[in-house]
């Protein structure tokens, strides 16, 4: 670290030199529709964050030189200096405790925790000063940080890189909580994350990492600053992601490819299924879900996780409280079951495929259908 | 050379590091960079208990570890500090006796080092304390009745850490320490001179995040003083039951930081102390450690029974070590202190002591609906839901009566 950090009013001529850097190899990016990999997108979301915004940090291990063990990081110190992207000592809390302290001084801190079990060394900080610190200050202090997680399994990975965490921080009052699916997502719901003036945990299903999409990189980039202009976003909503009559499935993160399997293949059989993306965790579209529910009177809620007292079973309630008289058999769940994470050669029992979910959905009590 | 774990051990004693910030800090000392981190052989004491300075080739000092005396004015300002922070101990403890606060960590015994941490720092620092530093937060400028709101039992902090670059009262033992390292990143990496004074206790130096913070912070080279009350006991376990450590002060070495031992009830030689690390810190020396000697006079908190794990005797031997008494006697002796001096000082702690009766003498009426609006910048959903049935639950009460 040789330079200092300026404020954008007084760039220097390092930092100003990276960024016109960064900015020219954005204006020269394609444009139109490209394939790209969610993991590029979000690896994009941070580019044009830190090229808006000084205040936009990002640390964590490996996530300097190497660009993270997952490359999302890629091109960060190359472009914008080993002062905004730099590797920490192995120490996750004091990553997260560490970016607590330069929130509360200005900055807007993006921290890798690298693998979702190893982010648990953290969940002090996490629990009783990222989700707290607004709260028992009555609003003083604002933590605008954003904790990116790679998490679920579904790549075959060994003991401890497969967690799907989520229960633990959805569950935890003062925690946003995004969990992208689609490429599209991982670069509007990471700009989202980052602006927010509430600290964020971002759950990257590692398992789509590469998966690919045609996204229009101008348009998403147009819509965020058209979101930031209006004071709009499409923050906290759930999408549909296909429409359908017969039965919801309601999804998030790594699940929703399958779910969206699930409803291709029902399709065959003449059965006609909505999937929501529940995009969100918390806060929690109600609004969204439940009109779906309501409108098909079925519904499956589908996660890696295990299911009990899990954020699936979160959602089985609240559409229950919501949607009693509109369900014409009690809702489902698909989720992983109740043991570790399994070693490769058995994740496939476990996580939640299309034939189970389409059990799932045989059994909604179709006889009873008026 | 750089100081790193980067090269081999060396066959004889290390040369002068040749770069970085540290190293020229170094140079003004002339001596080697063991020499530099490791404390000095004793504790830095400058008045003895009974009140008299110790003869400078007595202090116990060797080359690197001298301090100049504090000037009498700063002494004087120190003692004022000094009176107020023990009536406020003393006021505060009534006032959980009388019912009207929940609990108080009480300092009294440690008020020297409440007061040096307060005055060591400049307006544009940062102050990261614990549960047990309200007279530190009062004496760096924050409104007494505010301080006592977590204990009162109203809010879980009473007072916007802006306004004094005062971090949240921390309870979770040193998660606070890495905050504190994080504004001093955030600072530095915007090169500003900021300095951050983050405290904590001996038992807490046996916490996983202690060990980050200090790492964190020399890795990093940041500005920042770890000020370690080092009051013999956490809750009811002595320090040797945390720590084989030589003493905490050693601790630093293996971070690469320096580490310095104060006698703690020497509000002298804690200034001077503390004031020479805020300094280098300031110049780039990087962070570094201060352990303060001294003892925590009363039980843990008033909940707690301090007869079950601690003799008499050894309460009356830190009795005769108190640090209001001998700074008394010592002022008085250099002729600093008169009795005028004496009489504003009175007044003025016990106009502390009247604004905390009265503070927390009041009833404080809460707002339900608190409870929703800080949740996140602005309520979720749920949370708004939450809160308009929390609302008709207490009209339908209100209706009722
Ligand atoms: C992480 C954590 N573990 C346990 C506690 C409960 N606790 C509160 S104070 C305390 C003792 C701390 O002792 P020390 O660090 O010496 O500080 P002192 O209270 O003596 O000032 C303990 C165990 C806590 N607050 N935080
Ligand atoms: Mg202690």
């Amino acid at each position: 670290m040789s330079q200092t950090l300026t404020t954008p009013s007084a760039a220097n001529g390092n930092v100003s030199a990276a960024t016109a850097k960064a900015a020219a190899k954005v204006a020269s990016s394609e444009e139109g529709p490209q394939s790209l990999t969610l993991a590029k997108a979000i690896n994009t979301a941070l580019v044009d964050a830190m090229h808006e915004d000084e205040a936009v940090i990002v640390f964590g291990e490996d996530v300097g030189t190497l660009g993270g063990v997952f490359r999302i990081t890629d091109g960060l110190t190359k472009s914008f200096g080993d002062q905004r992207c730099f590797d920490t000592p192995l120490a996750e809390s004091g990553i997260v405790g560490m970016a607590v302290g330069m929130a509360m001084n200005g900055m807007r801190p993006v921290v890798e925790m690298q693998f979702d079990a190893f982010a648990y060394p953290a969940f002090e900080q996490i629990v009783s000063h990222v989700a707290k610190m607004h709260n028992r200050t009555k609003g003083a202090v604002k933590l605008p940080m954003v904790i990116r997680i790679p998490y679920a399994g579904g790549i075959g990975g060994v003991e401890h890189h497969c967690d799907s965490s989520e229960a633990y921080y959805a569950h935890t009052a003062g925690l946003k909580v995004y969990a992208p699916a689609t490429v599209a997502d991982g670069y509007r719901m990471l700009r989202e994350a980052i602006d927010s003036d509430d600290p964020v945990i971002f759950l990257e299903p590692k398992k789509l990492y590469w998966s690919k999409d045609l996204v229009d990189l101008q348009e998403l980039r147009e819509q965020h600053a058209d979101n930031t202009r209006a004071g709009t976003s499409g923050e906290g909503r759930a999408a549909v992601a296909r429409a359908g009559t017969d039965a919801t499935l309601i999804a998030y993160g790594p699940s929703v490819p399958t779910a969206l399997a699930a409803a291709a293949a029902a399709a065959e059989e003449g059965r006609s299924l909505e999937v929501i993306d529940v995009r969100s965790i918390v806060p929690f579209d109600d609004e969204t879900v439940q009109a779906s529910v309501r409108k098909t009177g079925r519904a499956v809620v589908i996660a890696e996780a295990h299911g009990f007292a899990s954020v699936a079973s979160e959602i089985v309630a609240r559409v229950q409280e919501g949607c009693f008289h509109h369900l014409a058999a009690p809702i489902r769940r698909v989720t992983g079951f109740d043991v570790p994470y399994p070693a490769p050669k058995l994740e496939h029992y476990y996580l939640p495929g299309v034939d189970r979910i389409l059990d799932a959905v045989d059994d909604l009590q179709w006889e009873d259908q008026p | 050379m750089t100081i790193s774990a980067n090269h081999e051990a060396p066959d004889e004693a290390p040369a002068m590091p040749g770069d970085g910030a540290l190293a020229e800090s170094l140079l003004k000392f002339g001596i080697s960079v063991e020499d530099y981190m490791l404390p000095a052989r004793h504790q830095i004491q400058m008045v003895t208990p009974d009140g008299v300075l110790v003869p400078l080739g007595e202090q116990g000092t060797q080359p690197g570890h001298e301090y100049p005396l504090p000037d009498d004015s700063e002494l004087l300002a120190a003692y004022e500090q000094l009176v107020i922070g023990r009536r406020v101990n003393d006021q505060n403890s009534a006032l959980v006796r009388q019912g009207r606060m929940a609990v108080y960590p009480s300092s009294h015994g440690q008020e020297a080092c409440q007061v040096a941490a307060a005055l060591c720092i400049a307006d544009g620092d940062w102050m990261f304390p614990t549960y047990r530093d309200s007279v530190a937060i009062m004496a760096r400028g924050i409104d007494p009745v505010q301080v006592m709101t977590l204990f009162r039992g109203d809010w879980h902090g009473g007072y916007n850490p802006h306004e004094r670059n005062v971090g949240i009262q921390s309870t979770p033992l040193t998660t606070q320490l890495l905050h504190g390292v994080g504004v001093a990143h955030a600072a530095k990496l915007r090169g500003e001179k900021t300095v951050v004074l983050a405290m904590c206790g001996d038992g807490a130096t046996s916490e996983g995040d202690f060990h980050e913070a200090l790492n964190f912070a020399a890795v990093f080279k940041l500005p920042v003083i770890f000020f370690v009350q080092n009051n013999k006991y956490a809750i009811s376990v002595p320090l040797a039951q945390q720590s084989a450590a030589p003493s905490l002060a050693h601790k630093a070495v293996g971070y690469g930081m320096p580490g310095e031992r104060v006698d703690g009830n020497d509000l002298v030689a804690l200034l001077a102390v503390l004031g020479r690390a805020v300094k280098l810190a300031r110049e780039g020396s990087g962070p570094l450690l201060v352990e303060a000697h001294t003892y925590r006079m009363q039980a843990h908190t008033n909940a707690d029974d301090a007869t079950r794990y601690r003799e008499d005797s050894e309460v009356a031997e830190w009795q005769a070590k108190d640090p209001l008494t001998r700074m008394k006697t010592y002022l008085t002796g250099k002729g600093v202190l008169s009795s005028e001096d004496e009489t504003r000082i009175a007044g003025r702690a016990e106009a502390v002591a009247a604004q905390l009766r009265q503070g927390l003498g009041e009833d404080v009426t809460v707002d339900p609906q608190d409870l929703f609006r800080h949740v996140f910048s602005s309520p979720t959903p749920q949370l708004e839901k939450q809160s308009a049935m929390l609302a008709d639950e207490l009209a339908r009460e209100e209706a009722a009566q």
